[in-house]
């Protein structure tokens, strides 16, 4: 579609390269003048594995925006909640009395196992839940009926698991697996880190074949192309886009676990600013895509984690790893005004955007 | 007959879970502090035990049992199987000695309140199961009574809940003014006493019953006999005695409820803001807090006498509260102005985000070291000012104001005190609530003025469809721009009166709390209504002030509120006219015709 190019283009066109004419600024000023504190090639390579770890988190809670949002057209506020609420129940009812008893590093396995199941069942659980009660009943509501009842549903899924297990911080239990680096090709990596990463790429592309290849996988596609269609096909849509929820609660769920192993402290609001990130991961990646969700969460992540030290300390600002927030944030409002269709570009029709 | 008690059952269920969450989230505990019958009944009780009833009702009324004994029998499995859950609860408890590891509010007191306070844990669990079952006949039988005595008798209990949990404030208010052995005799320590509890619901039942059979209608017809010049004296007479109220308030309420007065009317600030932006133009903005703080640190900057204050930094002083308040609003303009050129181009939930982002960013920068030297990082802004009228205005003012003071301080009221030097400072919640009021009072008329305006209708036929409005000819751009930025004005003036309120200033006071809060306000009281504003504010953020044990539960309820209002009542409490006409359209006119005629007459009076 044409549109006649008017002063809110140019305002927006002045933003755009001031941002890029910043972020240059700040990369020439650190690697050439070497602004700020200086760092080795090591810790450059610390700060993307970092990021890519993180990103990685990113990806895996991002998919939940990104199928609920194929299927439903709406941003489901809450998903952060499903992550915190699989991560804090597992940590209080399952890794901490296995620590307790011992249980936790004389068989790390099948511990590990039980955490993640019992993370996936509480937050599908809880997705479920939300879905039948507050998103159904409004399937056919305007657009910002669906989105406050999802931010209702977000403070009250935080404020209940507080309720439930507290508002101090819970300690998650140390893996002796995990402890340390490991060497992969000569680079030392934290096994935090490599066990996250490597978790992640299993999940997605177990769920990229799940999407693709199973008869569900196929519902799910179906259901987000055009739901009256599917119905006439013989698919149950409100079961499929129930099963949707139940495929991303899922994800975040693991996310969670990782989470809390990478981290090891929980709160029930621990789920609020890695949903943002995980959304601007999201639609980075171009929302409504998997492959999309997964290569914007990477991204976001390594930025975040490289930003600060670049561009931020090249431009002379005090305490810049404060301002890794900032970034990401700037980055969604970025990606909405220039391309909102994301990475993998997916053209949006107007229903969608 | 067997999906008819499966569903029976499931519907119990339901309510029995809805009980053990709130046991266990420790609701019912925290609410049991609080007595509404003296010695009697609390609320955590009336909390646990409302759901045997409830579920009976629920029960028959959707099954649409005919048959009495069905309906009697139907209510006593209701009330059984909602006593499930709980008992799962206390076997669970007997079993796990260290179940508070896990679950942090299952402790002693709770277990002691689910087992009836009884010495013996078996004759509490058979009691709790017996009672249970009682209530939930009692919820099936009350389902069979007419609507109207259902609605009357509800009516009851709803006046002894909230005049229970009223109590300590309502004593505070009544006991200089009636007496203690007065209200001695109505309310206990905590609560009401038994009797008057008694008194109350049967007048309050009959009174609804009469009223609701009789006296409505005849005030209808009382009212339909008035002629117009009538009409308009008797508005004339509420709008004096609405202004009289308004004045006298503060020195009936005393400091502490002035305070919280004072935190509804900021509020209600922000909300008549806010609504400019999503009540009228449809644009959801979670991030209001970022107006709020600009115009709380544009305050502190200009006026405070702290290092960071421009008369120290600059050497620019002698900056009054009045001199800096236009600044801080135009500045909070300003801002809205440039956050609304990006997100210009988005619509719906993506601009919700973004604005949300925006509001995060403003926090982390405020409590970054990047602009500490500016604005004070997470230390703030200490040492801001009062506001305060001196000079020529205040003597002028004084000169009004002392005769009616001394006067009316025969019958122990105050208004605005002026101080020894002359000076009218607006230190103590009292004297604020005057500022408050005539900041609030300013903001309604520029709302209501919106409201009818060109652009306001500009801003509502843009958020029925944005593209329509486009093709109408409206400058949805423009529209969208000058929404953002009035709507900001608004914020940045409650942010410049709470910071001069406070004296200090921190990032923390400036989180998307603040966001969320004005915007559950603004969808509970009903979105565009300008009076659901006031209503939505006293109610969410005057109850839990004023009952504040619950304040850790205060998002739950407002996560529940949200969800709540959508599901059910979409238009809010007090919708506006246009939207209730919108909403209701479905239903049948007939039925509401005479109110809609007494509403147009009444605005036609209103604007003559």
């Amino acid at each position: 579609m044409l549109r006649r190019f008017n002063y809110i283009d140019v305002i927006l066109w002045i933003f755009r390269i001031g941002i890029i004419g910043l972020v240059v600024w700040g990369t020439v000023a650190k690697l050439s003048f070497g602004v700020g504190r200086s760092y080795s090639t090591a810790n450059w390579l610390d700060f993307v594995i970092s990021g890519l770890s993180q990103g990685s988190l990113y990806a895996l809670i991002a998919l939940g925006y990104t199928m609920v949002y194929g299927v439903l057209f709406m941003i489901n506020f809450a998903h952060g909640e499903f992550f915190m609420a699989g991560a804090m129940t597992s940590a209080v009812l399952v890794a901490l009395p296995l620590a307790e008893a011992n249980i936790l590093n004389d068989y790390p396995i099948p511990s590990l196992l039980l955490i993640f199941l019992s993370a996936i069942l509480v937050s599908i659980g809880v997705a479920v839940l939300t879905e039948r009660v507050a998103y159904r009943p409004l399937r056919r509501a305007p657009r910002l009926v669906p989105l406050i009842t999802a931010i209702g549903a977000s403070f009250f899924w935080q404020y209940y698991f507080r309720g439930l297990f507290g508002s101090s911080l819970i300690p998650f239990p140390e893996f002796d697996i995990f402890k340390g680096e490991a060497d992969l090709f000569g680079i030392q990596i934290l096994k935090t880190n490599l066990m996250v990463m490597v978790t992640s790429v299993v999940m997605l592309i177990g769920l990229q074949l799940f999407v693709t290849r199973s008869k569900i996988g196929k519902a799910i596609r179906a259901v987000s192309e055009d739901k009256d269609t599917a119905i006439l096909m013989g698919i149950d849509v409100d079961r499929t886009i129930s099963i949707t929820f139940a495929v991303g609660a899922a994800m975040a769920g693991v996310a969670g676990v990782l989470y809390a192993i990478v981290f090891r402290q929980l709160n029930f609001i621990m789920g609020f600013t890695p949903g943002i990130k995980a959304f601007t991961a999201a639609v980075l990646g171009g929302i409504g895509s998997v492959p999309g969700a997964a290569l914007g969460g990477l991204f976001l992540g390594v930025i975040e984690a490289v930003g600060p030290p670049l561009f931020l300390e090249g431009l002379n600002i005090p305490g810049a790893h404060q301002l890794k927030d900032v970034i990401a944030f700037t980055m969604l409002v970025l990606v909405l005004i220039f391309r909102p269709q994301g990475i993998m570009g997916e053209r949006l029709t107007s229903k969608k955007a | 007959m067997s999906q008819f008690w499966k569903q029976t059952v499931q519907i119990a269920l339901i309510a029995g879970a809805v009980t053990l969450s709130a046991a266990v989230i420790g609701l019912i505990e925290t609410f049991d502090q609080r007595d509404i019958i003296a010695g009697i009944l609390t609320l955590g009780e009336i909390l646990l035990f409302a759901a045997a009833p409830v579920a009976g009702y629920i029960c028959i009324n959707r099954l649409k049992t005919q048959r009495f004994g069905v309906a009697l029998l139907q209510g006593l499995v209701a009330g059984l199987v909602v006593v499930l859950p709980v008992w799962g609860l206390l076997v669970l408890n007997s079993f796990w000695e260290s179940i508070r590891e896990a679950f942090i509010n299952v402790s002693p007191a709770l277990i002691e309140i689910l087992t009836l306070r009884q010495p013996s844990a078996i004759t509490g669990v058979l009691l709790l199961g017996g009672s249970f079952a009682l209530l939930g006949v009692i919820g099936a039988l009350f389902a069979r009574l007419p609507k109207l005595l259902q609605r009357s008798l509800l009516t009851g209990i709803g006046w002894v809940i909230g005049l229970g949990l009223l109590s300590e404030i309502l004593v505070d208010i009544l006991r200089p003014r009636i007496g203690r052995p007065l209200t001695g005799v109505v309310f206990g320590a905590k609560g009401l006493h038994l009797t008057p509890t008694l008194v109350i619901f049967a007048t309050i039942t009959i009174l609804t019953f009469v009223w609701r059979q009789w006296g409505g209608t005849q005030y209808q017809r009382v009212r339909g006999t008035m002629s117009s010049g009538q009409l308009r004296w008797a508005h004339r007479i509420q709008v004096v005695l609405g202004v009289i109220i308004l004045l006298i308030l503060p020195s009936f309420v005393g400091v502490y409820l002035s305070e919280i007065i004072n935190n509804i009317g900021l509020y209600i600030l922000m909300g008549l803001g806010l609504n400019i932006a999503i009540g009228l133009a449809g644009l959801l903005d979670l991030g209001y807090v970022t107006n709020f703080a600009v115009g709380a640190y544009i305050m502190a900057i200009l006026t405070s006498s702290s290092p960071l204050g421009i008369e120290q930094s600059a050497g620019f002083g002698g900056i009054t509260f009045w001199m800096a308040l236009p600044i801080s609003v135009a500045a909070a303009m300003l801002t809205g102005f440039i956050l609304a050129l990006p997100v210009l181009r988005m619509r719906g939930d993506y601009l919700a985000i973004t604005t949300l982002g925006f509001g995060e960013i403003i926090r982390i920068l405020a409590r970054s070291d990047w602009l500490k030297p500016i604005i004070g990082g997470a230390q703030g802004i200490l040492l801001i000012p009062q506001a305060a009228i001196t000079g020529w205005f205040s003597s002028l003012l004084s000169f009004i104001l002392v005769p009616i003071e001394t006067f009316l301080s025969r019958f122990g009221i105050t208004l605005l005190a002026v101080n020894n030097q002359g000076d009218i400072v607006f230190d103590t919640p009292p004297q604020l609530y005057y500022l408050l009021v005539l900041a609030c009072l300013f903001m309604l008329f520029i709302s209501v003025r919106l409201n009818g305006s060109r652009i306001g209708r500009q801003w509502m036929a843009m958020r029925e469809d944005e593209d329509v409005a486009g093709a109408m000819g409206i400058d949805t751009t423009k529209a969208k721009i000058i929404a953002f930025t009035l709507s900001a004005a608004s914020g940045g003036l409650a942010g410049a009166i709470f910071a001069a309120k406070l004296g200090s200033i921190y990032p923390h006071s400036f989180q998307l709390l603040i966001s969320i809060n004005v915007l559950a306000l603004i969808i509970v009281g009903g979105m565009g209504s300008i009076p659901g504003i006031v209503v939505g504010a006293f109610a969410l953020i005057g109850l839990p002030e004023l009952l504040r044990e619950f304040a850790e539960f205060r998002l739950l309820f407002y996560g529940i509120a949200l969800m709540a209002m959508m599901l059910v009542r979409p238009e809010g409490l007090w919708p506006s006219a246009t939207r209730r006409r919108e909403l209701q359209s479905t239903e049948p006119l007939v039925e509401q015709t005479p109110t809609r005629a007494g509403e147009a007459h009444e605005a036609v009076t209103i604007g003559s």
